[in-house]
């Protein structure tokens, strides 16, 4: 009877791991053709720059993805990484579930140890031929080279060939594989993923080389490695049952308080005795002797008493530099006409898991405003790019009402229309993905909260923005009239009637009656031109405080002319503009040097000390000069009233139609 | 009044447009013109000449706003324009004047409508007529055929006696858009109605079908909505020659103000309503009743027929019974038809029975 049950048991072994394969297709991302050629690309990418990031090395990555037949293709993905050791390379490339990544915690692109083994066996099911790896560390002098495939029935590496090669590189891994695949272009595509690779990963320089030829060169936009992320123990708030059981079985620790001490983040002897106390277990029992009853008892008692939440310093965000650097390198030929300062949230936690929300928009200019707003998903800098809709990313964007923010959105539900690209970022030592396909992050109330305040935090910066556009054009409207339209209705008026050309103050301050602040930074040689005109078209004369938020260490006193009458810590600068007569104009110029062009693209100008609605051009100083240009009045200023004096009607506003008569 | 006299005039009534921007500017003020509003809402009908004028809203065309300061200084360019045409003894198409603003920077008209409209502004402002600013619109080849003897004035100077029947080929007479007395004398003529028709069309069908001579009809061909000089033509024959007027239409929205802006005025042009309207003008058809008394083939009615006829439900110059019963009749059936679906009896049809049956019921013919 034994020997049966050892016999089928090996069966099911043998068969295990290609029948596992053959059910898992869609989680591991073959399930389609396109699908597969894409996931044989993102699987070796995602491994080297893991690897390069590990190395403190700025990845250069070349993808290169040649056809050989109807539906073969060979792709080959090399990098500049640290490279393997000779005695590693057939394990990490050519066994399933092997790899650093599946116990331990840390924001890291691969979790399971699937991914590029999964590939190297697609390829050799589908093609019969086997994935070529080479791969050279800096302390050899050459590279070593093998031929592998996966052996189905062990799950473990065969090593067809192998030799040392001669490489003129110091280090680095290339990667070639035989798959069978579709090639395709538009929004799911393998130039779509590095298109997002490079945004979220702006110190990688890729270089993509599509079966047509052409290769496509994402230049780096950063030399900033990300610093490696660390490990984290687990949080004992994210622990389960099944977890704990086994976790308490292979511990080397004998007691209790230290099983909990040394296996789990945040938790101290002192805290270790509490959870013993509370959850009636003896703090010396071994911990392989725990029962099911004693850990479903500790994991009660977790939740009662206080632990710290877990560190969150393991986190590598991209940063709203970055963020910023990326998208405007990436996304340059789009022409959009803004890039909304992103938003990086703090770290928070799910269940006793550190993460992260990162938010970034482009808008405007030259994006498409009759269509959906494009989202850009991304989870420890990989890019998602399937299953939109099933993502918490995708829901807390639907949820956001973004016609507060300047967006169509029918309803205020749902994905809202107009010119604007929306990039998420989720960062984790464990991301909750909705499957194994790592394809949609899911629903968890802390995530999806915090991804909607990063939307909202960010949209409101999209909307000052907004705002301040719509204000000006309003300003340059009537500027236009005072300005140009005025003095010729007057100059035409005087010849007809034969008299000189009368003053226009008088017209022009009823007109505009406001001051008018314009201002302005271009960036040339290395140095932004900075300028603020004050034009008084009120009728009396006007003083009032100007404020700016500019880095004022890196102002070229020789350009100040103005001198401000206050500098704050470095950058709120007070100038005081004082009785500036109607009519006349003030320019404040001057230069920045010393800064780069991504660090300052548009000036912040406030006033104080004059009635708000009597200034057009800047913003009125927020009631608390500390609080940043994000915390500005969401609402906007109170819409100016329509002029029309004593209800006088519009003659050209009537808006009948009345020209089907002559 | 000479033409010297009303160019004199005009010359005047514009410089004086022109001070007052002037003096508002001078006086520190916004400039602005206070113009009557050119709406549905605002026309009444005027009982002494049984014609519909501008009422008593006024709008203000204000250099408060863009659209105010470019339509002043557009203003003040045409004024200008005016006043150097007069000067020189010129004259200009309404269209030409709109190329000629391609040379005015930020007063530029964007379209002709634009620049047509304004036009009507200052007659508007001065009370006097386009043709007083040296501005006229293009020939739009309105055309009559009927016994009419008129003498008109050419180009040289030279008086010429003009049949509207036998002196004319198939195509008729040309209305000039010049119709008044220094141009035109009516002599006499041998008729006992002017039909206005919509359609070309249909037009040739009665020509070609002897109404004319047959119904002793003076036949005019509207296209469509009719030019101003067509409508004034109307009128001189009713007041001058005593002849009852009807229109012939197509049955639709569109055709109903056509009929309006004959009989009654046009909203847009009310300020001429006296001097273009023929109040008495009478209309025969197609009517929503006729396109179910006759079984007349039909279109359905499209989005903007609806929006129309129910625009016109609140249009003081369609308030009366026929019109309220034939619009809601219209809005009921769903229905338009077009004035040669009479056809659908044979060519003869409209002339040997149609018009005289309507003819008849409105006491024209017997």
């Amino acid at each position: 009877m034994s020997s049966i049950a050892h016999e089928l048991a090996k069966k099911q072994k043998e068969i295990s791991v290609s029948e596992f394969f053959e059910k898992n297709k869609q989680i591991l991302g073959f399930d389609s053709l396109t699908r597969a050629l894409i996931t044989s690309v993102k699987e070796p990418v995602d491994n080297s720059l893991d690897a390069c990031e590990d190395a403190s090395i700025l990845p250069e990555i070349l993808v290169r993805v040649e056809k050989n037949d109807n539906s073969e293709y060979t792709v080959t993905v090399e990098d500049n990484g640290p490279g393997i050791v000779k005695k590693q390379v057939p394990n990490v490339f050519a066994r399933l579930l092997y790899g650093s990544r599946f116990h331990t915690r840390a924001q890291k692109r691969g979790q399971q140890g699937i991914g590029v083994s999964a590939v190297v066996m697609y390829g050799q099911l589908t093609t019969g031929k086997a994935t070529r790896v080479r791969s050279k560390i800096s302390d050899e002098d050459v590279a070593y080279e093998c031929d592998l495939i996966l052996d189905t029935k062990k799950n473990r590496p065969d090593i067809i060939k192998d030799d040392f090669v001669i490489w003129d590189r110091p280090h680095g891994t290339s990667f070639q594989v035989h798959v069978k695949g579709k090639y395709i272009g538009g929004k799911q595509s393998i130039f779509e993923y590095l298109k997002g690779v490079a945004i979220v990963n702006p110190h990688a320089k890729i270089t993509f080389v599509p079966p047509e030829g052409n290769a496509i060169v994402f230049e780096r936009a950063s030399d900033q490695v990300p610093p490696p992320t660390k490990e984290i123990k687990p949080h004992p708030e994210g622990v389960e049952l099944g977890e704990l059981l086994s976790m308490a079985k292979y511990t080397e620790s004998l007691k209790m308080t230290s099983f909990l001490n040394t296996e789990f983040s945040r938790i101290s002897y002192r805290v270790a005795r509490e959870v013993c106390e509370l959850a009636g277990v003896p703090p010396d029992q071994k911990p392989d002797q725990m029962t099911l009853e004693q850990a479903g008892a500790i994991l009660e008692a977790i939740k009662k008493v206080k632990i710290m939440s877990p560190e969150t310093d393991c986190l590598s965000p991209i940063g709203e530099t970055l963020i910023r650097k990326g998208l405007k390198n990436v996304l340059g030929p789009l022409k959009a006409d803004f890039y909304a300062p992103p938003i990086t949230r703090e770290p928070k936690v799910f269940a006793g898991n550190p993460f992260v929300v990162e938010v970034g928009i482009v808008y405007g200019g030259e994006l498409n405003k009759e269509e959906p707003v494009q989202i850009l998903r991304f989870a420890n800098r990989v890019p998602l790019m399937y299953q939109q809709g099933a993502c918490a990313i995708t829901q807390a964007v639907e949820a956001v009402d973004w016609r507060r923010y300047g967006l169509e959105q029918r309803g205020g539900t749902g994905i809202p229309f107009g010119p604007a690209i929306v990039l998420v970022h989720v960062a984790s030592t464990k991301i909750p993905f909705t499957s194994e396909s790592k394809e949609a992050i899911a629903n968890i109330p802390e995530i999806r909260e915090e991804i909607e305040l990063a939307l909202k935090a960010c949209a409101r910066r999209l909307k000052t923005h907004l705002n301040k556009a719509a204000k000006r054009s309003k300003a340059r409207v009537k500027f236009e009239i005072v300005q140009d339209i005025i003095p010729m209705i007057a100059q035409k008026s005087a010849k007809i009637v034969g008299k000189p050309v009368p003053k226009l103050a008088g017209t022009i301050t009823k007109i505009m009656n406001v001051v008018w602040i314009d201002e302005d930074v271009k960036f040339e040689k290395s140095r932004h031109h900075i300028s603020v005109k004050i034009y008084n078209y009120t009728p009396k004369s006007q003083s009032f405080h100007l404020h700016m938020l500019l880095p004022f260490d890196k102002v070229d006193p020789k350009t100040l002319k103005e001198k401000p009458i206050e500098v704050r810590e470095g950058n709120k600068v007070t100038w005081d503009i004082k009785r500036l007569a109607s009519t006349e104009i003030l320019e404040l110029n001057f230069d920045l040097h010393g800064v780069s062009q991504e660090q300052y693209d548009e000036n912040e100008v406030y006033v104080s000390g004059i009635d708000p609605a009597s200034v057009i051009g800047v913003e009125v100083l927020p009631g608390d000069w500390d609080l940043e240009h994000l915390k500005i009045t969401e609402e906007g200023a109170p819409e100016e009233k329509e002029e029309g004096e004593e209800g006088e009607v519009d003659y050209d506003e009537g808006a009948e139609a009345i020209n089907n008569e002559e | 009044m000479r033409n010297e006299e009303r160019h004199q005039k005009a010359v005047d009534k514009l410089t004086e447009l022109a001070g007052s921007v002037y003096d508002q500017i001078d006086d520190g003020k916004i400039p602005k013109m206070i113009i009557p509003l050119r709406t549905k809402s605002n026309i009444r009908f005027d009982p002494k000449s049984a014609v519909w004028k501008y009422g008593k809203a006024m709008g203000a065309r204000s250099a408060k706003k863009l659209t105010g300061a470019q339509m002043l200084l557009r203003t003040m360019y045409m004024l200008e324009f005016i006043e150097d045409m007069i000067k020189e003894e010129k004259s200009s198409t309404l269209r030409e004047m709109y190329y000629i603003s391609e040379g005015w920077a930020k007063a530029k008209f964007s379209t002709q409508d634009e620049s047509n409209m304004l036009a009507e502004d200052l007659e508007i402002i001065t009370t006097c007529m386009r043709e007083d600013f040296k501005l006229r619109p293009e020939e739009d080849g309105a055309r009559v055929i009927g016994n009419l003897t008129l003498e008109e004035t050419d180009r040289k100077g030279k008086k010429k006696k003009i049949n509207c029947r036998d002196d004319v080929g198939d195509s008729g007479y040309g209305i000039p858009y010049n119709v008044e007395k220094d141009k035109i004398q009516f002599l006499e003529c041998d008729a006992d109605l002017v039909i206005a028709i919509e359609t070309g069309g249909m037009f040739d069908r009665l020509v070609e079908n002897k109404f004319d001579e047959d119904a002793h009809a003076i036949l005019v061909h509207l296209k469509g909505q009719p030019a101003r000089s067509t409508r004034r033509f109307v009128k001189r024959l009713n007041e001058e020659m005593k002849l009852p007027v009807c229109t012939f239409t197509d049955g639709d929205p569109w055709s109903f103000r056509i009929h309006a802006s004959l009989a009654y005025g046009a909203i847009k042009t009310a300020h001429l309503s006296e001097y273009l309207a023929t109040p008495t003008a009478e209309f025969i058809g197609i009517t929503a009743s006729d396109i179910l008394n006759y079984e007349l083939p039909t279109d359905k009615l499209n989005d903007k027929d609806i929006q129309a006829l129910n625009a016109e439900k609140t249009d003081p110059r369609f308030k009366d019974e026929f019109w309220k019963h034939e619009i809601d009749l219209m809005l009921e059936i769903g229905k338009k038809a077009e004035q040669q679906a009479l056809a659908k009896y044979g060519l003869d049809y409209v002339t040997d029975t149609y018009l005289p049956e309507k003819l008849a019921e409105m006491g024209i013919m017997k």
